[in-house]
């Protein structure tokens, strides 16, 4: 695409739209009062400029009713704002049900991205327009943004703490996906592109695939550092089984409950001491350094499989393919 | 006027030698020390800006590395923050004028006003020395954890110079707290204040408050890199986020540590160019107060994006609602004080009523800001660059200039030159807006801060923004040249050359080493234009 | 600090003129300034242990069995010892500043340097427990025992944040008290000199506030350090 001089970015998603609303709104609301107390003070200050026969008689020291008329008028405006602004935020927080779940993982200073099917990218992001997508966001190192102007949507992207994001294309096209959280020498490199097709142009691209869907690679991950060894479905293992745990409350040790999602599997691996499963003893060594980010999520996405195959089909399955359903939010 | 003279005993001439400036007391001659440090670090952060604008003239990186270009923002936003922004209206006017404001000889506790400027000096030459030979890479807010962990430059050196200047901040800040409570004349009530000493007083509290905080943090982080210690690096332990509370805590209130006082200064331009009393004193006096006390509760909005829980996000942005509306009154006052004035276009006055447009664009592209779907988008972009430097620039340093401009007299008892300060303020209101406003179109179309390489299609609005910055830029250098000038042919103007009111015009210019013959009673409120003064000739 | 600012100047009487700074009106607004500029001054060492406090407070709660094992490794006995020794401490100085409002001046030097004292065996028993530390590589950085055999069952990294902690507050609190001594110390040849007076002893109450301000955040350390209870 070629570089085009613009003024107003492209809406590329449901957001944008909504989001421009609002600016547009509170862009009148600026000019309007800009232009009111500059013109005002341009009259002033030319009419009663010094040496000019004016009626200068009785000059107000204090009017209280217009002081009580500023104050309102700028208090309904700014809480109308507010308002709007902190309801377009909520719906941007809350992911719908089913969306595909997409990995990132930010270092620097690339974008590693992996799609659920398998197809793993780097600093490009391939997605299909007119269906939500989520992704979960983790960085390996200093803090990220994942930022696309177009969809009017950004996220730090923290270490050791799970994003989320979700993106509602409405338009096919390239987009710039940038890093909007200084993180370094190469900032200003850690860009890429997003990159939003048709969905039968995306199933093709998919189809291109060689690369194993995280699950798989997780299974294998599972395998090569040896957590089958404990973490196993009879009853005499040493670890808790795994089977159909994702998104289920588990019993501590200290007496509390928590629900396992993934911030609770990361922090077991990473630092599995902090929370004890009632019953089992301390034995697990941390992961952390032999894992790393991408590794650890692909962990997350065998063990969030795991319950899958065990049970019936999950209700609420998108049509084309095995979803990982949503049972933790 | 042409009985105007230059007294023949006043601070200035009090003593020549180098001795009697290095350890004075005297409040009006510390004001003079820091305005010649401060203006030097400005020109030095200011060149720092000059060159990373000619970098982005071009998308690729074509005049220096990524590691100067890092290096070059960061020492820019250190220095105009901690060693020109936050110093340069308390630490100039505000300690020039407060004493006489209130009819005192002297600030509160004058040895440990000469001690807060050799702090400031120690940290400013530490820092800057650190900075121009080594350089640090983290940017002025010191994000965790590559600040703690990862950014191999020096990082641990500059935190402990801006470390050493927080303290001068904080001493200034008491001493002028005590000076407001304790040293007003007779008959100077609190609601006879001018405006200036309000915007001061709450200018201090800020200070006080707010920057222990800020020692503290960056303190730990000195600490984390010195042991390795994960306090905000998660791979130890740690909670980055952590960090930016506690910076923001510091760094929200900062910014009106630096907008305060240059309201306060507005405020006794506007009134003495309308020649009129200030429409709404308490209004704008309460307004202050109540600036300060909301600019501690509004810090997470700096944090919308940053993984803050929704409720936090939505709490935060309604505060910052609320701090608009203190800002919005104020500059409805003003205008309100121009009706029925008698208003002269001098140079203070052109200051005074730039600031009140930029400042009102600043303060509406906040409300922007602090709308969360809006900010989710425009965070870390280029139009929160172009806010806070209308807030900043426009605001502060516009402020900054006009008080300058207006005191000059009074510091040096002599006149800069009108035609050239009026020609200076339009080249500077023009370069300024020349290079700030195209960074709003660049923010909403999306170019994130601190980019060393940018996509082709963001050239125009960058070479249209440098372009700018190179106006902005001579603007500054004129006023540096006429005001050097002017100390020794400058028109002699006189005690009194605005015809205003202010106990500080009431004594000759330049004023004696204890600012009064004798200790003056204050009979009538602030700003009472109604009784005229004599006439300036 | 402050007391350098209120007019304390070597003179022979009690003049007033000479123990007022040129730019008061009387001692009355000196002695409010004075008063008002060190209570502000306190005010920011609130919130600069306050900054601590919060940080101590977010991992704390994020860690709780991280930080009782490490309070586990404190010695309680010398901790409440040392506590005492503050409050007698507190004692001393407030007696002392009722001796200098009452003129006796022998009783002002002498409770001084029994201030002085307990300041120095305070902090002779703080450094006793850091050279403990010390030997048992509790002291966060490179050579902070990380397996160390006595931690069971605890990430040692929170471990080591809980002694950053421990070390930062009581250092920081340290440093305040050596200040502490070395101004009283001051004060202590001033008054065997007899500048105070019960006109003019402001010095010694505006280092009485210090010195109660730097006993308070010490009663909170203690607890917050020492006396973690271990519920698991």
């Amino acid at each position: 695409m070629e570089p085009q001089f613009r003024l107003f970015p492209e809406q590329a998603s449901v957001e944008a739209q909504r989001v421009d609303v609002l600016y547009l709104f509170q862009l009148g609301v600026g000019v309007f009062f800009t232009a009111l107390i500059c013109l005002v003070i341009f009259y002033f200050a030319i009419k009663y400029r010094r040496g000019a026969k004016v009626d200068r008689s009785n000059p107000p020291k204090k009017n209280i009713p217009l002081e009580v008329v500023w104050t309102v008028i700028p208090l309904a405006l700014t809480m109308v704002m507010f308002g709007w602004g902190a309801r377009l935020f909520f719906d941007s927080q809350r992911p719908p049900l089913g969306a595909d779940e997409i990995y990132v993982v930010g270092k620097q200073w690339m974008w590693k991205v992996q799609h659920p099917e398998g197809k793993s990218e780097i600093n490009e992001l391939h997605i299909p327009v007119g269906r939500p997508v989520k992704l979960k966001l983790i960085s390996e190192d200093v803090i990220h943004s994942f930022y696309v102007p177009e969809f009017r949507v950004k996220t730090d992207v923290l270490p050791g703490r799970y994003s989320t994001i979700w993106l509602n294309p409405t338009k096919t096209g390239r987009f710039h996906l940038f890093c909007a959280e200084y993180c370094g020498t190469d900032h200003s490199k850690m860009i890429g592109h997003v990159y939003v097709m048709e969905p039968a142009e995306y199933s093709k691209w998919l189809a291109g695939t060689i690369d194993q869907p995280p699950h798989v690679a997780g299974e294998l991950l599972f395998e090569r550092f040896r957590c089958n060894t404990c973490h196993r479905d009879t009853p005499d293992a040493r670890c808790p089984s795994l089977r159909g745990l994702f998104g289920r409350q588990v019993a501590l040790a200290d007496g509390s409950n928590v629900i396992a999602d993934e911030k609770y599997l990361r922090e077991s691996i990473v630092n599995p001491n902090s929370k004890i499963v009632q019953g089992y003893k301390p034995l697990m060594p941390t992961y952390q350094g032999q894992l790393n980010e991408q590794g650890i999520l692909q962990i997350i996405a065998y063990i969030q499989s795991l319950e899958q195959t065990q049970e019936p089909p999950a209700p609420a399955a998108t049509e084309d393919r095995q979803p990982p359903t949503e049972t933790n939010d | 006027m042409n009985e105007a003279r230059i007294p023949d005993r006043h601070y200035l001439n009090a003593d020549f030698s180098v001795w009697s400036w290095f350890f004075t007391t005297d409040h009006k001659r510390i004001a003079i020390l820091y305005l010649i440090s401060i203006t030097l670090f400005f020109f030095v952060g200011g060149a720092a800006a000059v060159l990373f604008r000619l970098e982005l003239m071009t998308p690729p990186g074509d005049l220096v590395i990524s590691e100067t270009y890092n290096k070059l923002f960061t020492m820019h936003g250190v220095i105009m923050v901690w060693f020109f922004l936050i110093p340069s209206i308390p630490a100039v006017m505000g300690n020039f004028l407060l004493p006489m404001m209130v009819g005192a000889r002297d600030v509160a506790f004058p040895r440990l006003n000469l001690l807060s400027w050799y702090v400031f000096m120690v940290g400013g030459v530490f820092t800057i020395t650190v900075m121009v030979t080594g350089g640090v890479d983290t940017g002025w807010t010191f994000y965790t954890p590559y600040s703690s962990t990862y950014a191999n430059t020096h990082v641990m050196t500059t935190a402990v110079g801006i470390f050493i200047v927080g303290f001068s901040s904080i001493l200034t800040g008491i001493n002028f707290i005590v000076t407001t409570h304790t040293m007003r004349a007779p008959g100077l009530t609190w609601f006879r204040l001018p405006l200036f000493v309000w915007a001061q007083y709450a200018t201090s509290l800020v200070m006080v408050l707010a920057t222990p905080v800020l020692a503290i943090t960056l303190a730990l982080i000195a600490v984390e890199r010195g042991l390795g210690v994960g306090i905000f690096d998660p791979a130890l332990g740690g909670d980055p986020v952590l960090f930016q509370h506690l910076f923001w805590f510091y760094s929200h209130p900062a910014v009106y540590i630096m907008l305060l006082p240059a309201m306060g200064v507005v405020s006794e331009l506007i009134t003495s160019f309308s020649r009129k009393r200030i429409f709404g004193y308490s209004f704008i006096a309460f307004s202050s107060v109540a600036i300060a006390i909301f600019g501690f509760l509004v810090w997470g909005h700096h944090m919308f994006v940053s993984g803050q829980s929704m409720y936090a996000g939505m709490v935060f942005s309604f505060m910052s609602m609320l701090v608009a509306i203190p800002s919005a009154i104020k500059v409805f006052n003003w205008t309100a004080t121009l009706y029925k004035g008698s208003i002269s276009w001098d140079t203070p006055m052109m200051y005074a009523l730039g600031f009140i447009g930029l400042f009102t664009l600043g303060g509406l592209t906040g409300v922007f800001l602090a709308t969360l779907a809006v900010d989710v988008h425009v965070h870390d972009t280029y139009f929160v660059v172009a806010h806070f430097h209308y807030i900043m620039v426009g605001g502060a340093v516009m402020g900054y200039m006009g008080g300058l401009h207006f005191w000059w007299p009074k510091m040096t008892g002599r006149m800069y030159p009108e035609g050239w300060g009026r020609f200076a303020a339009i080249i500077i209101f023009v370069g300024f807006n020349l290079t700030f406003f195209p960074q709003f179109v660049l923010g909403y179309l999306g170019m994130p801060r601190r980019y060393h390489v940018y996509p082709e299609e963001f050239q125009v609005l960058n070479v249209m923004s440098s372009a700018g910055a190179s106006i902005l830029g001579v603007g500054y250098l004129i006023p540096l040249g006429y005001m050097i000038w002017s100390l020794r042919y400058g028109k002699v103007a006189g005690p009194n050359c605005w015809g205003a009111k202010g106990l500080e015009w009431q004594t000759p210019s330049p004023p004696p080493t204890h600012n009064f013959e004798q200790t003056p009673v204050v009979t009538e409120e602030a700003y009472d234009y109604s009784i005229p003064e004599a006439s300036p000739g | 600090m402050e007391w350098t600012d209120v007019g304390v100047r070597p003179t022979e009487g009690f003049a007033m003129s000479s123990l007022l700074a040129h730019h008061f009106d009387d001692l009355e607004q000196q002695y409010d300034a004075a008063s008002l500029g060190m209570w502000t001054f306190l005010v920011t060492e609130v919130l600069f242990f306050g900054g601590l406090f919060t940080g101590y407070a977010v991992y704390r709660f994020a860690y709780p069995l991280g930080f009782a094992e490490g309070s586990l490794h404190l010695d309680v006995a010398l901790g409440t010892v040392n506590t005492t020794v503050l409050l007698l401490s507190s004692l001393t100085m407030a007696l002392a500043v009722h001796g200098a409002q009452t003129g006796h001046r022998r009783a002002l030097v002498g409770l001084l340097t029994a201030t002085i004292l307990l300041g120095c065996v305070f902090l002779a028993i703080k450094l006793f427990e850091y050279h403990d530390k010390f030997e048992h590589h509790l002291v966060p950085g490179h050579a902070f025992m990380l397996d160390h055999p006595e931690l069971k069952g605890v990430d040692p990294r929170h471990v080591e944040l809980y002694y950053l902690f421990y070390f930062v507050m009581t250092s920081l609190h340290a440093l305040h008290m050596v200040i502490g001594v070395v101004a009283v110390g001051i004060l202590t040849v001033f008054s065997a000199q007899g500048r105070y007076s019960p006109q003019y002893h402001t010095p010694i109450e505006m280092i009485g506030l210090y010195w109660h301000f730097v006993d308070i955040v010490w009663v909170f350390l203690f607890p917050l350090l020492y006396l973690i209870d271990v519920q698991t």
